[in-house]
């Protein structure tokens, strides 16, 4: 064993000192050359895989297109698969921010997820960009500096269908909902709109989330003698609630009008001729005409192998577009996270959507048109044509105080 | 106010969840009364039958042949799996059925997913079947009946072979238990929408604590 000599010993110590002078500035010149962590807190195993799918594929197209590098940086997408269990979620998004130290937090689908992560997310400043779940209280009491929200509260598309449906359907409306908070939230926001135009709620119901057999409750909505109904349904229940509703024969007397998920393209195709007519509000569909979302459903469907683009893809979309603006903007630099979210409230873009802006209040998406869809046979299969459109649709923000 | 056609309707809604819920569990009921097995994985072969229904109708566009091979093809899964796996564990005891079956559960899931994907699947009814029918007053798809019908006449098939050859099994047990479950689920959910889970289990509980040894089993000493 060598002694330490007091050459050795004070070479060592220099070389230490020099690096604790350095480090910093190594570090932060590697924060800003380094690449770009996106991290991804979706489902890519179960039921809800396709919707995870669909986000990370809108995300893929705007990065290619970059040709994976913003501002210099490579993008780095994380993606960590939340099963959507909250426990497993926040687990992973805890390894996102602690381990892997992402410069950009996105996802999740599930509420209960991102209400779990929220907490996590405030406290450790991380920049978390909403690309699905809707929650409302993530723009209200929840509401946090460094969280945005590209995709939707549940409340955006449900509220302007209310005087809408009152106005061109009927005043009697029964209404439904899986028994859990989204539902509870979606047709609450339909309710207060629906009742402040005159409208009347003849029957409630809110059968269990992943019920098969609706028959009892489609029997109680004939005998209320409602002449439509107002339904949120997602996923199977969607499937089951829609086709099940055909079958009772109940389309010939009563109108189905609900929010957008009861239709949307994860559902058509298992909902078959079951589902034309059907009455939905949504952001997107894919037959929307203007210039952005004609390019974006061409070069979709190319990229993915003829695939027709939803609203999720179109969340996707419109998270990476946020993230590179605003990385451009800061010439890269994902360190200073109050300039960073400085420039994040001033996105604006052209996104399939229509004009996509933040509301500085809530950092949540002013939707730029809720449109009212009809499910109809076209050029290729069954799809949501819009008929109608309500513009500028803010979220209340009731309780939101930001900064917080 | 009870009107008679609303309960009769809600009756008939019951009738066909109940018979559902018969053609499900009366398989689960035979094999352990027959055989002894405790098969965990018995839904499961229930969703392999349906994928198997939906790759048939795939190719043949026909419902009815979709309804013969996808039993069939179930059928020649569970004879496979009884040769293969649980033939060597008839000697053991029921605990390590029940290991067998629960991971039994975990692959055909898996395997589903890796050959179908996770797309939500639907199997259209059959044009004959996609019209409403009018049963004293009260329009029912046609589709119900027909599994109405059907399950009864699976039930009439089974109860025969059980003559036949033998052997115990509540046919009746799962029959009536079946209905009477129906009825509650869909009243409960008609009359009760908040507590409708809660009937299942009342109903359970009930005859657990009335009559544990099930509707038709020989009382336990």
């Amino acid at each position: 064993m060598k002694a330490v000599t007091r050459r050795r010993f004070l070479s060592g110590a220099a070389a230490t000192a020099a690096g604790v002078a350095v480090g910093p500035w190594v570090l932060r010149a590697h924060g800003q050359s380094g690449p770009l962590k996106v991290g991804l807190v979706l489902p890519y195993t179960g039921v809800y895989a396709v919707l995870g799918e669909s986000i990370t594929q809108g995300m893929e197209l705007v990065f290619a297109r970059e040709n994976w590098t913003v501002a210099g940086r490579k993008v780095e997408m994380i993606k960590e698969d939340d099963e959507m269990k909250p426990p497993v979620g926040i687990r992973k998004t805890e390894k996102l921010i602690d381990s892997d130290k992402v410069d950009i937090l996105t996802g999740p689908v599930h509420s209960g997820i991102l209400l779990g992560m929220r907490d996590k997310v405030h406290s450790s400043k991380t920049i978390l960009i909403v690309s699905n779940a809707g929650a409302d209280d993530i723009s209200r009491a929840k509401c946090s500096k460094w969280i945005f929200r590209t995709s939707f509260s549940n409340w955006q598309p449900n509220w302007p269908m209310g005087p809408w449906v009152a106005k061109n359907v009927s005043k009697e409306v029964f209404v439904a909902a899986p028994n859990y908070q989204a539902g509870k939230d979606q047709i609450g926001a339909f309710k207060e709109s629906f009742l402040a135009t005159g409208g009347k709620v003849i029957g409630e119901d809110y059968p269990k989330l992943g019920e098969t057999d609706y028959a009892p409750y489609l029997t109680k909505i004939k005998q209320s003698g409602a002449k439509a109904v107002y339904a949120f349904f997602s996923g199977t229940d969607a499937v089951g609630f829609v086709k099940q509703f055909d079958e009772f024969g109940l389309k010939q007397s009563v109108k189905l009008t609900g929010a957008g998920f009861l239709v949307e393209p994860d559902v058509l195709p298992a909902q078959g001729k079951a589902a034309l007519g059907v009455i939905s509000g949504h952001f997107y569909t894919p037959l929307l005409d203007n210039p952005t979302n004609v390019r974006f459903v061409k070069e979709f469907r190319e990229k993915f192998g003829g695939k027709m683009p939803d609203g999720f893809a179109c969340q996707g979309y419109d998270t990476a577009e946020t993230i590179v603006r605003a990385v451009k903007a800061t010439n890269g630099n994902t360190q200073d996270k109050d300039k960073l979210v400085a420039v994040l409230e001033k996105t604006e873009f052209d996104s399939p959507r229509g004009h996509f802006r933040f509301d500085p209040k809530t950092h949540n998406v002013i939707q730029p048109y809720i449109y009212v869809r009809e499910v109809r046979e076209v050029a290729g299969g069954l799809n949501n044509v819009p008929i109608d459109k309500v513009a500028d649709v803010k979220d209340p923000g009731t309780g939101c105080t930001l900064p917080a | 106010m009870l009107v008679v056609s609303d309960v009769f309707a809600q009756a008939l809604n019951g009738l066909a969840y109940g018979v559902l819920l018969f053609l499900l569990s009366v398989g689960l009921t035979l094999i352990f009364g027959m055989l002894d097995v405790v098969n965990l994985a018995h839904g499961s072969y229930y969703m392999l039958g349906a994928y198997a229904g939906v790759a048939t109708l795939m190719v043949t566009q026909s419902f009815w042949l979709a309804l013969v091979i996808a039993p069939l093809a179930v059928g020649l899964v569970g004879a496979v799996v009884e040769r293969l796996c649980l033939r060597p564990l008839y000697r053991r005891g029921p605990l390590d059925q029940v290991l067998l079956t629960f991971g039994l559960i975990y692959l055909f899931e898996d395997l589903v997913k890796w050959i179908w994907g996770g797309r939500i699947r639907g199997i259209p009814a059959p044009a004959l079947l996609t019209a409403s029918v009018n049963v004293l007053g009260v329009i029912v798809p046609s589709y119900r009946l027909f599994v109405i019908v059907f399950g009864l006449l699976m039930a009439l098939v089974l109860w025969l072979i059980v003559v036949v050859v033998g052997g115990l099994g509540s046919l009746k047990g799962s029959l009536v238990g079946s209905l009477i479950i129906g009825q509650a689920e869909t009243f409960g959910k008609a009359w009760l929408p908040g507590a409708s889970m809660l009937m299942i289990y009342a109903v359970m509980a009930l005859i657990l604590l009335l009559r544990p040894q099930g509707l038709f089993g020989r009382p336990l000493r």
